[in-house]
């Protein structure tokens, strides 16, 4: 199967090389042969990549572990819920499912873009291609063939790194590298608009379901990474600003920035220069994602093995932001705005200060990530900026933003009226105002909290606005109960309302993330029947009674285990239990360094989290630390949120004509076109 | 003014306030990543160095962690080959902090020579890979 496996990696990079120049030179020649071809070619990539993964998935589950690959992540004793996800496990194997999954997702442009979009898919395969062609040349000349084998069988193999045996880091990196990944299908016609000079907002339309898509993909893959690094990691938060997180949410960044600039170009015709950049920055970002977490060369809790496929990636990110922009910049005079900003207090200038905050956010948290390279280069000695620099610059800029989440939608496009504007603000500038009141009469003085709940209501009572006058339109109109209304006005306008469903799932992250002001912390040595106590910052005082130790071991793992009672105020409220993991291989030898199982308690309020950290040889006296994180759940719920929001807006439905008269600037043209 | 022109201040306001906030915070958060060679040469040839939050990236020394579990007290020498130093360190460490790991400490070297650390991270060469079989 690995001989099979290696030759359709050597099949998809040769089809791949064609099908790149087919596509762009059929295109630019108007040759329907060649443009065919390319297009076949990305079907016939995706159908050689997919017998690979299968290749790869077969000798995962027979356990042969003559190659490499499977020797190096799995073992006899992993559970089969695990054992399909080492296909990612490794960087050789996800360089693998990220060209496989990138030709799935060509192939599916290619098959689902409609007819009057046609003359930009020859360009679209041939970007397709090339990029797909890249990542199987990463394996093949980078000496990373996930199909390499061993010049001997060993017995078993090393197993899965424990703290990847978590559910949440199943499904974290596919949904992350599909968000990375389907960020090349925008890219991809972005540069296909730019090739056929059709630079009007056709090709926009064309990408919105993708951008959305990538978009929706990346926000769950980040949420599921907090969960992850919350539940199996230990140091008790969600977000620590290492640079693979940052990675992550770059392209995030660039992605919302771009939603959002995207309605005034739809609208007015305008920022056309900035969307292409903006799509064009987005993609070079998801590569330089990869580039850090593949490369190590910012040292990073998460990086791989340094290894040289760095270089190549270095070199592919260099090539290919030159020839973008180069390409760009030769097509810049076709760009020109078609109208003007008309006033300051306008939806249109909302929307680009927006533009500049989350570029302005993404700009620092790059520098930030970059720091220890730049100041080496610079100074001669190597500078790092850890979590205090990222939360001193984001905090108020993101605040800054969750103010404009409140104000924006508020805004009539063009001008707004005074009238308007006070129409407008009452209620939602009632009810900040109102709920900094209380917060401040209630003693809470953490100015970031007191800031990120007034504007979270602020942006609250935008959203309910919005939806009651909406929904009241309706019932007037066509005498509909409340339900319906609201529902049919969902139904009706799905991108504006389920893009304030988002803007809610954000407000109650914002929320969420002010309560990790409040967090506290303490670590004790206890033995059985001691108890340690910590005070919430509601003014309850928990203590934590550990009852003793149990050992015993489990599938594929020797586990310490310490139980502890948990009381609030002296009145027993349950149990927690946290554990220390050593992971064995078949034989029952210790493989990896052991592991923490961290033992917490949620409730809406706040996180009880308990860390086993060590037993004093010999006996049950243990070292534990607490942590009391508020409102943790929050954060996943608005995760949730965010992503119901999103899927409400991607949901297929609508005809074209409703999806034109949503993009009005084209109908305009078409009305132009007609006069 | 026009419309533009009030645009391009809050533009440059945006942008202003974004620079500053980055500038202060690199001077305020900014902390020097070292070698202990590099931090060796670094108090010789300037003694104010002492006592100045930092960080030092070495490998541990193998067997010179000793851990004390009623205190949570752990001592071990890092060393990049050249140079080493002592470190104190009072918390909790990692999973992945073992002997001959590479680490991150964070902390102040003071005049007795010994970096009192505040943060240890561990950075197992390879985290996503099985420990090498010795």
């Amino acid at each position: 199967m690995t001989v099979l496996g290696s030759l359709c990696l050597w099949l998809a990079l040769l089809v791949g090389v064609w099908g790149a120049w087919a596509g762009v030179v059929g295109g630019l020649k108007g040759r329907r042969d060649l443009q065919r071809s390319a297009q076949h070619a990305v079907f016939a990539m995706c159908a050689a990549l997919l017998v690979a993964v299968f290749s790869l998935e077969w000798a995962l589950f027979k356990h042969d572990f003559n190659v490499e690959y499977v020797a190096a992540y799995t073992s006899q004793n992993l559970p089969i819920f695990y054992l399909w996800s080492a296909l990612y496990a490794g960087q050789k194997g996800s360089l693998l499912f990220w060209a496989t999954v990138l030709s799935v997702f060509g192939s599916l442009a290619l098959l689902f873009t409609a007819p009057r979009h046609r003359e930009l898919l020859p360009y679209v395969a041939g970007v397709v291609c090339a990029v797909t062609a890249f990542f199987v040349s990463v394996m093949l000349f980078g000496q990373a063939n996930p199909f390499q084998r061993l010049p001997f069988t060993p017995l078993d193999g090393n197993g899965l790194n424990p703290q990847l045996q978590n559910p949440g880091m199943v499904f974290h990196p596919p949904m992350l590298y599909l968000g990375y990944i389907s960020i090349t299908i925008p890219f991809a016609f972005a540069i296909a608009a730019l090739l056929s000079k059709k630079l009007d907002a056709d090709w926009l339309v064309a990408i919105r379901k993708w951008t959305l898509l990538s978009w929706l993909f990346l926000s769950i893959g980040i949420c599921l990474g907090m969960w992850w690094a919350y539940v199996e990691l230990g140091w008790g938060g969600y977000w620590a600003w290492d640079p693979v997180e940052n990675a992550s949410l770059l392209p995030w960044l660039t992605m919302t920035a771009f939603l959002h600039s995207v309605m005034i170009q739809e609208k007015r015709g305008m920022l056309k220069k900035w969307n292409l950049a903006l799509i064009i920055g987005s993609w070079l970002l998801s590569i330089f994602g990869t580039f850090i977490t593949r490369s190590g060369v910012i040292s990073s809790v998460h990086s791989f093995t340094q290894s040289n496929v760095g270089y190549f990636f270095l070199f592919f990110l260099i090539a290919a932001g030159v020839a973008s922009f180069a390409l760009y910049a030769t097509r810049l005079p076709l760009l020109a705005a078609e109208a003007k900003l008309e006033s300051m207090v306008s939806r249109e200038a909302s929307f680009l200060f927006n533009n500049l905050l989350f570029i302005g956010i993404a700009f620092s948290v790059l520098w930030g990530t970059l720091f220890p390279i730049l100041s080496e280069l610079v100074q001669g000695t190597k500078v790092t900026v850890g979590p205090p620099f990222f939360n001193q610059v984001n905090i108020p800029l993101g605040l800054a933003l969750l103010a404009l989440t409140g104000i924006g939608p508020l805004v009539a496009w063009r001008r707004a009226s005074i009238p308007n504007l006070q129409r407008q603000f009452v209620v939602p500038a009632a009810a900040g105002t109102f709920t900094l009141l209380i917060l401040l009469v209630g003693g809470m003085r953490d100015f970031y909290a007191l800031m990120a709940i007034g504007l979270g209501a602020l942006v609250a009572a935008t959203v309910v606005q919005e939806f009651a006058r909406g929904a009241r339109a309706r019932r007037r109109q066509y005498r509909e109960g409340y339900a319906l209304a609201l529902g049919r006005l969902l139904a009706g306008n799905r991108r504006r309302y389920g893009g304030y469903i988002v803007h809610t799932g954000i407000l109650i992250l914002f929320i969420a993330f002010a309560g990790m002001a409040f967090k506290t912390e303490t670590e004790a040595t206890l033995k059985p029947g001691e108890s340690a106590s910590l005070r919430s910052p509601y003014g309850w005082t928990y203590s934590f009674t550990h009852l003793g130790i149990s050992q015993y071991d489990a599938l594929n793992r020797q586990v310490t285990a310490a139980t502890l009672e948990v009381s609030r105020n002296g009145k027993k409220i349950g149990i927690l239990t946290t554990e220390k993991r050593q992971h064995v291989d078949g034989f029952g030898r210790p493989t990896f360094q052991p592991s923490t199982e961290v033992g917490i308690m949620s409730d809406l309020r706040e996180d009880l989290y308990g860390v086993l950290a060590g037993v004093v040889g010999g006996t049950e006296q243990a070292v534990f630390r607490f942590t009391i994180n508020p409102l943790v759940w929050w954060v996943w719920y608005g995760g949730m949120v965010v992503a119901l929001g999103g899927l409400i807006v991607m949901w297929p439905g609508g005809t074209v004509a409703v999806k034109r008269a949503q993009a009005g600037y084209t109908v305009r043209l078409v009305e132009d076109a007609k006069a | 003014m026009n419309a533009g022109t009030k645009f391009a201040i809050g533009a440059a306001l945006i942008v202003g306030s974004v620079g500053y906030l980055m500038a202060s915070g690199v001077k305020e958060t900014g902390q020097y990543f070292l070698t202990p060679t590099e931090l060796s040469q670094k108090v010789a040839v300037d003694p104010s160095f002492y006592d100045v939050g930092m960080k030092v990236g070495a490998r541990v020394v193998p067997g010179s962690v000793t851990r004390d579990i009623a205190t949570q007290t752990l001592r071990f020498q890092v060393t990049d080959g050249s140079a080493h130093y002592p470190v104190v360190y009072r918390g909790l460490p990692p999973d992945t902090f073992t002997d001959s790991v590479e680490v991150v400490v964070e902390g102040r070297l003071q005049k007795d020579g010994v970096i009192y650390a505040t943060t240890v991270l561990a950075k197992c060469g390879s985290r996503y890979e099985a420990v090498p079989k010795a």
